[in-house]
């Protein structure tokens, strides 16, 4: 298991689209290296052989019959859209 | 027992609504005229609607004037965690990303309810996205607990079980991913349950961490929480994880069963950190078991020590993943700052995240990240194996486990700054999300500064029938749900 001191809070940050100010980045980065320095023990645990438990529930390979059902209306979907116009959301320029 | 309408049972109100005693419209005003009396030094809801809830008092009124009404929660108040969809009314899992936020369609468990006439009653405060132990991470700011409003009511379902407390409702729902359903029930001291993962639907409730996330009931006896489950349970299609069992009437079940039964006690969860208070009340619980002709005895869990790290790596794997959604473009707060789309991405979440959020989004996004995954959250996984296989051993000799809910009382608001300290308030609630099983947790005394204390039992998956029973046999030989705090 790695070091917490391989936690490269911008690359992370990048990663997670999350813009964070310099005292946030330096106060994440201890804290979250200690939670890490924390975790650290479950590398003393023996898993050789062990398969790994994705969730708990005993269903597995769930079907839904490929049929179309009413949902919701265009107005009822666009509802919180932050912008719209025309029955379509509206963002910044994506193209040039 | 106090003649206060807010004060008393599903069971008891269920009563005297049916015997024309008292109409839906009249203990609804009673709640909503409670809750403006107490809710400024509460801060249990967000927000509430209360012409919308006397609409549905008034319509149950007119079902049972009918004929028609459809059982013990028809007419009853009931809030809602504010995690949980309800048509046309806020959700915003207490963040300011979903301020403005308006649900368009309704949770599962809210068509459930309303189905069952249960006048579906405001939006209860919670830590931001229920990541928390406190209800302190909250944009809406703190609530505070009932018995001493300078402490934590804790978290994250913290609303939910301070509202009850406060007599703001009859009965609540909450959401629990590794213990926030429980351990506020403890703190605030009332009944709070953790059905077996896959019983109740999620379709509908915000998602913190999938395959820990489950939503359960919040109430003053373990009948009402019967009552609640009832109607919550069930397989429901647009839930792919929900399972397709047979829902007993657990209501009727918890007084059929009789015991004695045969209880664990969890060595590992009477060690250090543990409140001396805490271990006598739980001690004396496990006496009445014994006293009751059950027998008691102490088993293992061995992975006890690893579920703490296992959970936050899951957790925060999971949270990073379904909060990407929030981006600023189809719903949610949305920068006016940005200078281009990515940015907007940046700058959108940037402002709408809270602290506690923003660090498990990149703790998660960490473990996750290429050259990390195996080393973090596939051993996190494998690890959960281990901590699910302890607990199912355990249930080959006995048929619940009982431990403390909290290793502590209700601490001051604001005592907690250090974010692993807070992480340790669920050291024992924990382990029955990663291995999917049901808790539940009833009060079991006081501490001599009068702060609630509960006791956690812990069931074998999907028999939450015998789960109740137990806690029920507790709970009729003592006194605890007659007390109520001086507010």
């Amino acid at each position: 298991m790695s070091a917490p001191a391989d936690l490269n809070i911008d690359h992370v940050a990048t990663l997670a689209r999350l813009a964070l100010t310099p005292e946030e980045k330096a106060k994440f980065a201890q804290q979250i290296g200690d939670v890490l320095h924390h975790i650290e023990q479950l590398k003393k645990v023996d898993v050789s052989g062990v398969e790994p438990t994705a969730h708990a529930a005993p269903v597995f390979n769930v079907w839904a019959d490929d049929v179309s059902k009413p949902g919701l209306s265009v107005e009822a979907a666009l509802k919180n859209a932050p912008a719209q116009r025309d029955h379509m959301v509206v963002v910044p320029k994506v193209v040039e | 027992m106090t003649s206060e309408p807010f004060y008393q049972t599903i069971a008891q109100l269920a009563a005297a609504l049916d015997a024309k005693r008292l109409s839906s419209v009249d203990l609804t005003k009673a709640v909503i005229a409670r809750t403006k009396a107490v809710e400024g030094r509460v801060h249990a809801f967000n927000s509430f609607d209360e012409t919308d809830a006397l609409a549905q008092a008034s319509s149950s009124d007119a079902r049972r004037a009918a004929g028609q009404a459809r059982g013990a929660l028809d007419g009853i108040p009931i809030g809602f965690k504010d995690v949980i969809a309800v048509t046309g009314q806020p959700l915003t899992a207490s963040s300011k990303m979903l301020a403005n936020f308006v649900s368009p369609y309704d949770a599962t468990v809210t068509t459930k309810l309303k189905n069952a006439g249960a006048v579906v009653w405001g939006r209860l405060n919670m830590d931001e996205f229920a990541m928390g132990s406190s209800t302190e991470n909250s944009a809406n700011g703190p609530t505070s607990n009932p018995w001493d409003l300078t402490r934590v009511p804790g978290g994250s379902s913290g609303g939910s079980a301070a509202a009850l407390a406060a007599g703001e409702a009859i009965a609540t729902l909450g959401s629990d991913t590794g213990g926030s359903i429980r351990q506020p029930a403890a703190l605030c001291g009332v009944v709070g349950l953790k059905p077996t993962y896959g019983l109740v639907s999620r379709f509908g409730l915000i998602a913190f961490a999938s395959s820990l996330d489950q939503i359960g009931p919040f109430a003053r006896t373990v009948e009402d929480a019967a009552i609640v489950l009832g109607a919550i349970a069930g397989y429901d299609e647009r839930d792919s994880t929900s399972f397709q069992t047979e829902i007993p009437d657990y209501r009727v079940d918890l007084k059929q069963r009789q015991g004695p039964w045969k209880l664990g006690i969890p060595k590992e969860y009477f060690g250090e950190g543990l409140d001396p208070e805490i271990a006598a009340a739980v001690e004396r619980t496990i006496a009445f078991y014994k006293g009751q002709g059950c027998e008691i005895k102490e088993v293992s869990l061995p992975h006890t020590q690893y579920c703490l790290d296992t959970y936050y790596v899951i957790a925060t794997a999971e949270a990073s993943s379904n909060l990407a959604r929030y981006d600023g473009i189809r719903y949610g707060h949305r920068s006016q700052n940005a200078s281009d789309i990515v940015d907007l991405y940046f700058k959108s979440r940037a402002e709408g995240f809270g602290a506690e959020v923003k660090r498990r989004i990149i703790l998660g996004t960490y473990v996750l990240s290429s050259g990390y995954y195996d080393a973090y959250y596939l051993r996190a996984q494998k690890v959960r194996t281990l901590i699910r296989n302890d607990f199912l051993a355990t249930f080959r000799d006995v048929d619940a486990l009982i431990t403390p809910t909290s290793p502590m009382p209700a601490f001051k608001i604001g005592e907690k700054a250090d974010p692993l300290a807070l992480y340790l308030c669920d050291i024992y609630t924990i382990g029955v999300n990663l291995a999917g099983l049901p808790g539940i947790s009833v009060p079991c005394g006081f501490t001599k500064s009068g702060l609630p204390i509960g006791a956690q039992l812990i069931g074998q998956p999907f028999r939450e029938s015998e789960l109740l029973a137990i806690a029920h046999a507790y709970e009729q030989a003592h006194d605890w749900k007659n007390k109520f705090p001086a507010l």
